[in-house]
């Protein structure tokens, strides 16, 4: 028991320096994914515009909700126009980010694992080293910086039906004063503390799901079972990472 | 064997391979020629397809000396090993083709990555790539489309494109019916004939292999057993080489695992 918990923390240590010294080598041979643009545009469409449907759907339903509860319990207090302020500061700040990172894992994440991992049992890989052609500079590297390029503009399209489906909820159907929902939120919620920081976060977000993407792909045991085993890690350490960090980034951004 | 005076573009000294105390290759000396097609044979794992990652730089020998054209492989960098790659080609077993990319986009692969070709000169070369292997009708289609065969000739025209002076071939006969069979191991022929190039092929395939090669080397447990010309090969008295070539069941390479015998394990509790 105690042998196969030290093997699981030096295995794990291990794949964290693997990770970490992948990270360097996609950095280092990053040149072409801005070079030759295409090869990144691509990535940002299959990355981040295919995923507009699943982010554009669940922020109209998350702030549908938020605008419900938030209603519900704000109107107890009689501050039933504040709902605007709840909605835009629980979305810029929280849900914006971590959701649609959520989201953007198992979606984008997912699917840059499954693409490089059957890359690599097929030996595309492989081939493409055979042609002098650095796999990691011209498969790896665009789809990492496709992913770190969506991820923040997803969140904020995510955060805005959010706040899209607070208004309708609240104002359209609820009968929330319509100035007062807009001017408050207007009032309340700053570019610097709020926007800003749900803008850092969700970039940094990026960059972890699109790195553990990416490096599950390339890392994954090149046979069917070790290709869905790496889609699993991918979802998994994604979602632990972006909830970890965001523990984190919260505790710095916002002490007070 | 022919050529002996020429230098040869592939070389290997005494080479020795293992991954960690398991040792898969030793003593290896081998060399080809430009114009040869050489032949790499014996049984599954017996080492031969990491001979071949050794001769393209995939893998760096434990021991002894891998030279190509000169350059020996274990001294490079990656950038001095990619510039020496662009002068070879190599067929992977399933051909290996990208599967997002049609075609004419496979075959194109290799030249818009290093030649920075005008695009009408650039169609040319693959259309005429594509017509060498018969198959200048299929550039539109997706490598989904393709038979086994169909995708292992569009391989062969990516291989080829940029005109290699080594191209490798790894069980390039697997799994293939025989009409393409023998297409492919005609083209193998053709092509090294007419780019003058120097071709090594891991095959297990003995009847295909040597109708069509110059000179054959026989692995097995990580050592060359035999050498020769096909002929050679043919009238062998090696029982390893009798064996191999007249595909029989029982040999040097015995039809039963090592095991206990057979009334041991059945009268056994528990067989794992």
């Amino acid at each position: 028991m105690i042998r196969k918990l030290g093997a699981m923390v030096v295995e794990g240590v291990w794949r964290l320096g693997f990770a970490t010294r992948f990270l360097f080598l996609l950095l280092r041979y990053s040149g072409q994914s801005f070079t030759r643009l295409h090869l990144t545009l691509r990535e940002i469409y299959f990355s981040g515009v295919l995923s507009l449907l699943i982010i554009l759907v669940s922020g109209l339903f998350v702030g549908l909700v938020l605008g419900l509860q938030g209603y519900e319990t704000l109107q107890r207090y009689g501050s039933s126009e504040a709902l605007g302020v709840l909605v835009a500061l629980s979305l810029t700040r929280e849900l914006g980010p971590v959701v649609a990172g959520l989201l953007f894992a198992s979606r984008a994440g997912s699917a840059v694992t499954a693409e490089i991992g059957l890359m690599k049992t097929t030996e595309q890989l492989k081939a493409m080293d055979m042609m002098a052609v650095n796999p990691i500079a011209r498969v790896a590297a665009p789809r990492f910086w496709g992913g770190v390029i969506s991820m923040p503009i997803l969140a904020a399209l995510f955060s805005a039906m959010g706040i899209l489906g607070g208004w309708l909820i609240g104002v359209a159907f609820i009968g929330v004063d319509d100035g007062a929902f807009w001017s408050q939120m207007q009032a309340a919620v700053d570019i610097r503390h709020d926007i800003i920081n749900g803008v850092i976060k969700s970039f940094v977000f990026g960059v972890a799901v699109s790195l553990i993407a990416v490096f599950e792909g390339y890392d994954c045991v090149p046979t069917a079972e070790g290709v869905s085993r790496a889609i699993t890690r991918t979802v998994v350490s994604s979602a632990l990472a972006i909830l970890a960090l965001d523990f984190v980034l919260t505790s710095f951004m916002f002490r007070g | 064997m022919a050529n002996s005076g020429q230098e040869a573009l592939v070389d290997l000294r005494q080479v020795r391979f293992a991954y960690g105390d398991r040792e898969i290759l030793s003593g290896i000396d081998l060399a080809v020629h430009r114009g040869q097609l050489v032949a790499i044979m014996g049984g599954s794992g017996c080492g031969k397809t990491t001979l071949l990652r050794l001769i393209g730089g995939q893998l760096k020998a434990s021991a002894g000396t891998v030279h190509v054209a000169g350059q020996d492989i274990g001294k490079l960098n990656t950038a001095q090993l990619y510039a020496l790659r662009r002068r070879m080609g190599m067929l992977f077993q399933f051909g290996a083709l990208f599967t997002d990319m049609s075609v004419f986009d496979n075959v194109a692969f290799p030249l818009r990555e290093h030649a920075r070709l005008p695009e009408p000169m650039l169609r040319d070369l693959v259309l005429m790539k594509l017509q060498a292997v018969g198959l200048l009708g299929g550039h539109a289609l997706m490598p989904t489309e393709l038979s086994g065969g169909m995708a292992r000739r569009v391989a062969l025209a990516r291989a080829i494109a940029l005109d290699p002076m080594l191209i490798m071939y790894d069980e390039p006969f697997a799994g293939l019916d025989p009409i393409s069979l023998g297409v492919i191991g005609q083209l193998i022929r053709r092509l090294n004939d007419a780019l003058g190039a120097a071709s090594i092929m891991v095959t297990h395939d003995v009847a295909e292999s040597l109708s069509i090669v110059d000179y054959v080397y026989f692995v097995s447990d990580g050592r060359i057993v035999a050498k020769g010309t096909p002929d050679e090969i043919r009238a062998s008295k090696d029982a390893f080489v009798h064996q191999f070539v007249h595909a029989e069941p029982d040999g040097p390479v015995p039809f039963h695992m090592k095991a206990a015998p057979i009334g041991e394990m059945l009268m056994g509790e528990v067989v794992r």
